[in-house]
């Protein structure tokens, strides 16, 4: 079932991630709980990788991806990709809170929310997005792993780095609307 | 005075630090505000754009500012979040009185106003002028700073008034002025971005200028070469393309080393040496000694390191210098300001496109702060106090007769320490926390319980205000308009999105009584702040920080405006020193020897390790305005200990095993954190917390002796194990539920 968008989404807009470049620093969480319609939970989330090791951070946003794993598993129908690709967050009335979502995305990006025994996920900023602003997260990013433009603007702004949006998981393969940065020349990633 | 009026429990039972999360009333009006006001970050010298949303006189959350060129929307977490302290429920709402055994009472403003000038009076008849001193703080307007150095050296008549950035800039500025005779930035940083190679010499950028790192990552893509300085890790150094773990306190030995090796091998710039410099046989003569490897067994940097980074510093066209309190904060911090700045006049990198030598502010004003004359030596347009001809100019400004002008009095740490031996028997203080963010600050504490009258102006009580009799409750950066400047050099517009709260009342409105009632209105007849600032471009006219041609309609239509700006039609001057024409009395840039020393207090057997502290990522300064914001508490709620693993083995230290610091001053207790991203020898404590997590109970108050900044990046420490494990933080915990 697709939502009908609001006529001011732009789809030239993508979503990029360029973990290299994330100082682990939780603007992005700090801004996503803004948002009135998350009630302060962030649907975004740092994690350092080996802090006994090192300070690299990674930051997980959802992928929203072509043929959302999420979606097809809930058995309320509660999540729902639109025309523009955004996967919502599930429909307050229909989510059941069983989390198969939570079990079947292969990025584990979906969270249950215990107190509303609720699924919430990022809905890229749709409140923003439809309306031709940047989500939030984005817009704040103060390095930059984190941007929302134009494949040709990031092409032009990092010259050594390819965006995929590729994942191979095993012997299966998603695609992905939002895109991380690799190294120049990369096509997809092997997750395991 | 004596000591705390109540417990420190109840105490902050009534004032906080309480964290808040949300706006008071929800987020209603978040989407639908009734206006948004466009603005700066309150908090690091960055000075993000930022747009804040006021719905009913109530701040209620941000938008980005995308438009705004330095940041364009980007902020960091402290900027995301700051709009909550508006509404907080810590705010003083109105003045403050001690009651002994009872805590703060709310006052009205005319017992307030009439106490504390009584006091001043009574003070000052007793012990003389002097008796009673001011300290500030650079979160101030350049408004402000202007009017508290005035109010301080014409109302208070007192030469004993210095500011907080004694703890942070003012080394840079003194370096600055001796190399360049101007203290400021050379270059806006859009210049950084095409900078062949860029060095950073103790400044953790990512976690305290977050949104300068965008410039740095952009610089790599651009080709450019990183070379880090830093005894940990940072998240900047991770990157870097040649990482130098400096032993602490040892950084002129490394720029004493790079200098020599540039000499040796003629990676000079003879043409701007010979024409547009003095001092350098003087200088080089000093480093002659300075092998790679007599360095490699001073700063811990194997000699190869030290090579490579001489060789990418020397052979590049264009490169960058940026340093902050990693070199600054050390009782030779001036001397590694000019180790560095030795580097890029040898190399001729300076007043040329993409070629720069950047000192990072840490404060939000850290740059304006430090030009208008609250510091104890200092006059506006950063006019020595001490100069006939600076005194008289400002003397005129001020409408006062030159030999009523205080003379230059003592630095902030020396301000505390006349406290305590009751040389100083009263204090007025704004914008400052001496007792978390001095050094040794058990004495401050000591010294504070002497005092004979307190009285401080701020919108929370913070931990020294504790200590008042009087509290007036100030104003917010967003409830009173004003300039700030960023540490590019850009003076950018403060706007009030909001009336102060409550009885509180905005800073400049509370000088200008105080003055008013001390018998000088007549010299703050001010209407609003743009007559202050219109005082302060005449002030600053003609000095080597010029205002005059800067205006508040100029500033908002230009995003800012880079001074110096000497005339009205005049651009403003985002790169220094294009025309190679310096401030100093020969008009050249001068080299001035650094030679190495060693820091006041080397370990020995008894305190074998090395202490150095620093800030993070979701924490400013004191902590008085982050500390009460929940999620920033959330991120990095305690302050840990990091220690490497091979130190932590030899103490059996284990992961969260909680560790009492030791050093001459005092103790501490503080969890573990275990990592592989420090020196071995090193151990690094945040100092953003008071009381029992205080670090400055731990750090030296050893001063350099030109710019009296205190030494608080090396002491002496040794650690003691308590075998108990410290529960998970909340940190922790939110990084297991992921
Ligand atoms: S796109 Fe919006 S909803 Fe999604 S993580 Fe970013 S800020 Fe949150
Ligand atoms: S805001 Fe950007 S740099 Fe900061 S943690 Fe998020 S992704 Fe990383
Ligand atoms: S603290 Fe500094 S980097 Fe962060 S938002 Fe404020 S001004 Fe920008």
């Amino acid at each position: 079932m697709a939502l009908e968008p609001e006529k001011n989404f732009n789809p030239d807009m993508e979503f990029f991630v360029d973990m290299q470049r994330c100082i682990g620093c939780r603007a992005c969480e700090a801004a996503c709980a803004e948002c009135e319609t998350n009630g302060q939970e962030t649907m975004i989330h740092v994690n350092y990788v080996d802090r006994a090791h090192s300070v690299q951070t990674t930051v997980q946003v959802c992928m929203h991806c072509e043929d959302p794993a999420c979606a097809n598993v809930c058995p309320a129908d509660a999540i729902a990709k639109d025309s523009n690709g955004v996967v919502h967050s599930a429909n307050t009335s229909r989510c059941i809170g069983c989390s198969n979502c939570v079990m079947a995305c292969p990025f584990g990006v979906p969270k249950k929310m215990e107190a509303a025994e609720l699924m919430m996920k990022c809905n890229l900023c749709y409140d923003r997005t439809s309306v031709g602003k940047k989500p939030m997260c984005a817009t704040v990013c103060p390095s930059g792993a984190l941007f929302y433009g134009t494949r040709e603007e990031i092409r032009k702004m990092r010259p050594n780095s390819d965006p995929v949006n590729t994942f191979q998981f095993g012997a299966q393969t998603v695609h992905t609307k939002v895109n991380v940065m690799m190294p120049k020349g990369s096509t997809a990633l092997r997750v395991h | 005075m004596a000591k705390l009026p109540i417990t420190v429990d109840k105490i902050i039972e009534d004032f906080g630090p309480h964290e808040a999360y949300a706006p008071k009333q929800g987020f209603q009006g978040h989407a639908e505000p009734d206006k948004l006001v466009k603005t700066h970050c309150c908090f690091c010298g960055m000075q993000c754009g930022i747009q804040l949303k006021v719905k009913d006189d109530v701040v209620v959350g941000f938008e980005p500012w995308m438009e705004f060129p330095f940041n364009e929307g980007r902020m960091c977490p402290k900027g995301v979040v700051r709009y909550l302290q508006n509404n907080h429920p810590d705010r003083l709402l109105s003045p403050i009185e001690r009651v002994e055994g009872e805590g703060f009472k709310p006052i009205d403003w005319e017992t307030a106003m009439s106490r504390t000038v009584s006091e001043i009076k009574r003070i000052q008849s007793t012990y003389g002028n002097d008796a009673f001193a001011m300290l500030s703080g650079v979160s101030l307007t350049n408004e402000l700073s202007y009017m508290v150095g005035k109010f301080a050296r014409v109302a208070l008549k007192t030469a004993n008034i210095d500011y907080n950035g004694r703890l942070c800039m003012v080394s840079a500025g003194a370096g600055n002025k001796k190399a360049f005779g101007r203290d400021r930035a050379s270059n806006s940083w859009a210049d950084l971005k095409h900078a062949e190679v860029i060095m950073i010499c103790g400044s953790n950028v990512s976690e305290t200028f977050p949104t300068l790192i965008h410039y740095i990552w952009e610089a790599r893509d651009n080709g450019a070469k990183l070379i880090v300085v830093d005894p940990r890790i940072t998240p900047v150094a991770r990157t870097a393309d040649l990482y130098l773990p400096v032993r602490p306190g040892t950084d002129s030995a490394l720029f004493g080393a790079m200098l020599n090796y540039l000499v040796e091998n003629d990676l000079l710039d003879h043409d701007f040496i010979d024409n547009y410099t003095s001092g350098f046989e003087e200088t080089i003569s000093s480093v002659k000694d300075h092998t790679l490897e007599w360095a490699e067994g001073i700063t811990g940097i194997p000699a190869a390191s030290i090579r490579q980074a001489a060789e990418m510093w020397g052979r590049a066209k264009t490169s960058f210098m940026l340093h902050a309190r990693g070199i600054e904060q050390h009782s030779k911090g001036v001397d590694n300001v000019l180790g560095c700045i030795n580097l890029v006049l040898a190399t001729g990198r300076i007043g040329k496109p993409y070629c720069g030598y950047n000192t990072i502010t840490g404060q939000g004003n850290g740059q304006g702060g430090r030009e208008h004359g609250h510091k104890c030596d200092q006059l506006p347009g950063n006019r020595d106090i001490t100069n006939p001809e600076h005194r008289k100019y400002i003397a005129s400004v001020w409408g006062i007769d030159e030999k009523d002008m205080p003379g230059k009095g003592l630095s902030a740490y020396e301000l505390v320490e006349a406290i305590h031996r009751g040389e100083i028997k009263g204090l007025i203080s704004i914008c400052f926390n001496p007792i978390v963010s001095l050094p040794n600050n058990n004495m401050v504490r000591e010294a504070l319980e002497k005092l004979e009258f307190y009285v401080a102006i701020d919108f929370f009580l913070n931990e020294t205000a504790r200590h008042a009799n009087i509290v007036m409750a100030g104003a917010l950066h967003e409830e009173e308009e004003g300039t700030g400047t960023t540490a590019e050099g850009r003076v950018v517009k403060i706007n009030a999105a909001v009336p102060p709260p409550g009885d509180a009342r905005a800073d400049a409105a509370i000088l200008k009584e105080l003055a008013a009632r001390l018998g000088v209105g007549d010299k703050f007849a001010y209407r609003n702040s743009e007559d202050i600032f219109n005082e302060l471009r005449v002030a600053s006219k003609g000095s080597s920080v010029d205002y005059y041609g800067i205006t508040y309609e100029k500033i908002e239509k230009n995003f800012g405006v880079f001074w110096p700006c000497p005339t009205l039609d005049h651009p403003g001057t985002p790169r220094l020193w294009e025309d190679k024409k310096f401030l100093t009395p020969d008009g050249k840039a001068h080299f001035n020897p650094a030679p190495y020393r060693l820091s006041a207090e080397p370990v020995d057997a008894e305190y074998p390790i090395l202490l150095t502290t620093g800030r993070v990522v979701s924490q400013y300064l004191s902590g008085t305005q982050t500390r009460r914001l929940g999620r920033l508490n959330d991120s990095y709620p305690e302050p840990l200990l990091e220690i490497h693993p091979s130190l932590a083995q030899q103490y059996g230290i284990k992961e969260r095993e909680i560790v009492k610091v030791m050093t001459r001053r005092g103790e501490a207790e503080f969890p573990a954190q275990i990592v592989t991203t420090i020196r071995q020898d090193t151990v690094f404590i945040p100092y953003h917390w008071g009381g029992r997590k205080s670090a400055n109970q731990l750090t030296i108050g050893v001063l350099d002796p030109t710019s009296k900044m205190p030494e608080f990046k090396v002491c002496a420490c040794k650690l003691v194990p308590t075998g108990v494990i410290a529960p998970p933080s909340k940190e922790s915990l939110a990084y297991q539920s992921r």
